[in-house]
């Protein structure tokens, strides 16, 4: 016998717990499969009734829910459908979660931005109530009775006054033949009576990943379909001039050699100039990709050089620059100030590098179109392909695979794009591949960006005067060719909304150049702002000589809102596009951040020479999270000891994943914080794999812990807040052991990390 | 052709001898369950095991695989009841799971080697497999209790040998 091998039930006992404790701890399979009795009631047909949009109901008592959202390892799939099957008090047994097509029936499915629980948290409490209230309503017919006197609960309905129950897949069809009520006549849950909202549910998919039978993006497969692999000129806005395939076309597999169209401007989400070869299996494209012999005009950005842009951007942000939000005169508030700082930061170009790299299928017949894609945002894909291949976007049907990751990289939808082009030129169904080397090199970069931060304090440690500058290549140049200066939404991003009770304040930004595509990356201009500002916070603090969480107290303030519309004449503050009502800043809850963290961590203890703590609190995406850091530096070796982490991100919907995102940001943040740097020479990016793009390996993984604030505020965001605070509480924890302070990342620049 | 030993099934497939194990896998037999995620043996998401021992199967040719077993993800167990493979669910280590396959296709090989792993040794077994979402801790957490379930079942197990030893012997 294999030793190795034992079930579940004999797993589980031998860890000490009878039963798992957790009923939950299901998947999304059915586990109900109707009885003999129950085929001969209801004949062979199972059929779903359709309640709404969202849920579905067989008479096996299956509840289909759509998950409209993208799942890339967030786990908002599995969110979704306990915040409806809550609400719906179906049994979450017999839940079948089931991907939603690219529809705007939907709502918005771009997921990014952290918005797939607080955009939809109100939203699908209420299609589980209105298909519950059905259900309700139907039963209630049935037995001849009010409303009020029946209930629902596991998937039944019961009649108060006889006892009597039937159950969902019974009521189904009756229910599907009620008047949609009304919202504002909805009943909803109260949070002490929820089943599945607030409970650590197991992910919907985690049977599957662990035996490997998944689909993402690039295991879609069927017959006679050929995978692209397609030679990117490696510099934006260069061309292909001509090139030579007979090699290619020699390599056995290749069926078909395709030059991609010119790169339009604004690049927007087209595909870039190349040539794609076209095979019956990957590697034969790949290899034929390697026998291509092309010419390129590189074209405009051929001269770029990162490291000169990136010391061209530090002069630049110590040079006046636009005013984009001010409280007061800051002149007269550094007049009044016995002491002033200034310092300033950088964080390089990044990339997403997500484990599976962008694939998408499409299959364009006539005028129909078919993709299946590992995309954030199916509608994007509808809308962009249609335009393409001058079409509707109801010829566009889009199919949304797991994602292997994300982080904002599939959100941008060329790959489904250059799919549907080559299917269009060869007349077959294309599957795209991106290599590692694609995906390290053409991507949509974060940008490297420089800042500025100078702060006046009086003698009680009060900031009197702060004067803050950002450089942003911007975002906006791959939708407008002509945008340079920042975006509003990237100054709403931890720059034009910072927490603390300053004085006077005078906050300014300029663009810098965009020589490859800009993107937007997990938590985005957030990583550099907060960086900045979480790193200048603690030299403040340090300039003071107070610890840094009395001087955060200290800035902080009293309890308030802090409002950057009328506090800094920032009109056009983003808030995340939540409304500022239901999602205020609040000074409140980052000390509440911080007191927890100070009952974790002893931020006064006696440390062993070379060791020290470093924290920084950051409000993103409407939540707020902490991290403590614990470094040990010797002999020129960092060694990220252990972090801690505390979030406030409102109702937690699913604990275990606002964890694992907290565990996931964590170590995405050491990566950039470590190692991450992308270097762009002659235009082209230098990096091309992992062995000189690093990712953090688990033998660089502290500890970590993550505290979740019980909260009955609002959802807000989950899947980036956990990245900004990262990098500055590592570099605050070194100046701690160590005196040194790090303002330009990455950190491998100065230490064997 | 060549005849390949996969998951205790042969296969003969229509393979150039340079073509690595990974896309013999994927896009000749259809077995998708071990992915690509680097080409360049970095990043582990393709491991599988070759006679037993782990191996990237993207920079692995096929010829090499001649005569021997391969066993990937979808071969680990028919219930997917491996200890590793229950302790991955038990601890909900994956996020997107992609790099999954990989990571249990290491963690198990580890636990072949070394029944009681220090925390030195499982980064030394895993530390080439990267999870760009971090599920690191969990992974090392359900390694570890992995191995202290397989421990406690080998005492069951050959207390009941001995048991069974003894009602033999009178």
């Amino acid at each position: 016998m294999n030793l190795l091998k034992l079930n579940r039930r004999e797993f589980l006992t031998l860890t000490g717990v009878a039963s798992s404790g957790l009923l939950l701890g299901c998947n999304s399979t059915l586990s109900s499969s109707p009885s003999s009795s129950d085929v001969a009631k209801f004949g062979k047909n199972n059929d779903p009734q359709t309640l709404n949009l969202f849920v579905s109901i067989r008479p096996d008592n299956t509840v289909d829910i759509i998950n409209h959202r993208s799942e890339m390892g967030q786990g908002s799939k599995t969110g979704i459908a306990q915040i409806i099957a809550d609400e719906l008090e179906a049994n979450w047994q017999n839940v079948n979660v089931i991907q939603g097509l690219g529809d705007k029936a939907y709502g918005s499915q771009n997921t990014d931005a952290s918005s797939s629980i607080r955009g939809f948290y109100t939203k699908m409490r209420q299609v589980g109530a209105l298909a519950r209230t059905m259900l309700e309503q139907a039963a209630a017919d049935y037995w001849q009775v009010s409303l009020a006197d029946v209930s629902a609960k596991n998937s039944r309905v019961r009649n108060k006054q006889t006892g009597a129950e039937l159950a969902y897949g019974d009521l189904a069809e009756l229910a599907t033949k009620q008047a949609v009520p009304d919202v504002k006549t909805l009943t909803f849950k109260k949070p002490k009576d929820f089943n599945f909202i607030n409970k650590p549910v197991p992910i919907v998919d985690l049977h599957d990943i662990s035996v490997g039978n998944t689909t993402y993006g690039i295991d879609v497969e069927f017959p006679d379909l050929v995978v692209a692999v397609i030679a990117r000129c490696p510099v934006l806005h260069g061309q292909v001039k001509s090139f030579d395939d007979s090699a290619a076309r020699k390599i056995p597999g290749v069926v078909d050699v395709i030059q991609m169209s010119a790169t339009t401007k604004p690049v927007l989400f087209n595909p870039v100039s190349g040539v794609a070869v076209l095979a019956t299996n990957t590697w034969a494209a790949i290899k034929g990709r390697e026998a291509l012999n092309i010419d390129w005009d590189l074209g405009e950005n051929a001269g770029y050089a990162s490291n000169q842009a990136m010391q061209a951007m530090a002069k630049r942000v110590t040079q006046p620059a636009k005013r984009v939000a001010h409280k007061g005169d800051v002149t007269e508030g550094f007049k009044k100030a016995k002491q002033v700082i200034e310092a300033q930061y950088s964080v390089p170009f990044e990339v997403h590098a997500p484990m599976e790299p962008p694939a998408s299928t499409a299959w364009v017949q006539g005028d129909q179109c078919e993709i299946w894609a590992a995309t954030q945002n199916p509608q994007a894909v509808m809308k962009h392909v249609s335009k393409l291949l001058s079409t509707t976007e109801d010829k566009v049907k889009v199919n949304v695979t797991l994602l292997g990751g994300g982080f904002g990289r599939k959100a941008k939808a060329d790959f489904a794009l250059e799919a549907a082009f080559l299917s269009k030129q060869s007349g077959r169904p294309v599957k795209v591949v991106w290599t590692r080397e694609d995906d390290i090199q053409s991507g949509y970069f974060h940008a490297g960006t420089a800042q500025y931060m100078k702060a006046g304090l009086d003698d009680k440690q009060k900031i009197v005067a702060w004067l803050q500058r950002t450089v942003i290549p911007t975002i906006g140049s791959t939708f407008n060719a002509k945008a340079f200066a920042p975006q509003n939404f990237e100054l709403s991003m931890g720059f034009n909304d910072l927490p603390f009770d300053i004085e006077t304040l005078q906050s300014e930004a300029t663009g810098a150049e965009t020589p490859v595509r800009i993107g937007w990356m997990r938590s985005v201009l957030n990583i550099p702002h907060a960086f900045a500002l979480h790193s200048f916070i603690d030299e403040l603090a340090h300039s003071q000589k107070m610890k840094t969480p009395d001087f955060l107290r200290l800035a902080y303030g009293k309890n308030r809102q802090v409002n950057p519309f009328n506090d800094f004449n920032f009109k056009k503050y983003g808030n995340y596009s939540e409304k500022f009502k239901k999602h205020p800043i609040l000074t409140a809850r980052f000390k509440g951040v911080l007191d927890k963290l100070t009952t974790l961590v002893d931020f006064n203890a006696e440390l062993p020479a070379g060791q020290g703590w470093g924290l920084a609190i950051h409000r993103s995406f409407v939540s707020y999270v902490g991290v403590a850091t614990k470094v040990e530096v010797k002999n020129g070796r960092l060694n990220v000891l252990d972090m801690q982490c505390v979030v406030d991100c409102g109702v937690a919907v699913n604990p275990d994943r606002v964890q694992s995102q907290m565990e996931g940001a964590m170590i995405f943040g050491l990566s950039l914080t470590l190692s991450g740097r992308i270097d762009i020479q002659k235009g082209a990016v230098v990096q091309s794999n992992f062995h000189d793009y690093p990712l953090l390996r688990m033998n660089q993984c502290p500890t970590m812990n993550v505290n979740i604030i019980k909260s009955n505020h609002y959802p807000g965001g989950v899947g980036e807040p956990g990245v900004p605070p990262v990098a500055p509480s590592i570099t605050n924890a070194i100046f701690a052991a160590t005196g040194q302070r790090y303002r330009d990342l990455p950190l491998k620049d100065y230490l064997n990390v | 052709m060549i005849d390949l030993k996969i998951n205790n099934q042969t296969y003969q497939v229509d393979a150039p001898d340079d073509m690595p194990i990974l896309w013999v896998l994927r896009d000749l037999l259809n077995k998708k369950g071990t992915k690509f995620g680097c080409g360049v043996g970095q990043c582990g998401a393709c491991t599988v095991h070759l006679n037993g021992q782990p191996i990237r199967s993207c920079i692995t040719p096929v010829m090499v695989a001649k005569g021997a077993e391969i066993t990937t993800i979808e071969g680990v167990d028919e219930q997917g009841e491996h200890a590793i493979q229950i302790a991955w669910r038990e601890n909900n280590v994956p996020q997107c799971g992609y790099c999954q396959s990989g990571q249990i296709m290491s963690a198990i090989n580890l636990l072949e080697n070394k029944a009681a792993p220090s925390d030195r040794d499982i980064d030394n077994a895993m530390s080439g497999n990267l999870c760009r979402c971090g599920t690191y801790p969990r992974i090392k957490k359900a390694i570890k209790q992995a191995a202290s379930i397989l421990a406690k079942n080998n005492e069951k197990i050959s207390v009941n040998q001995l048991s069974a030893d003894e009602g033999v012997q009178s």
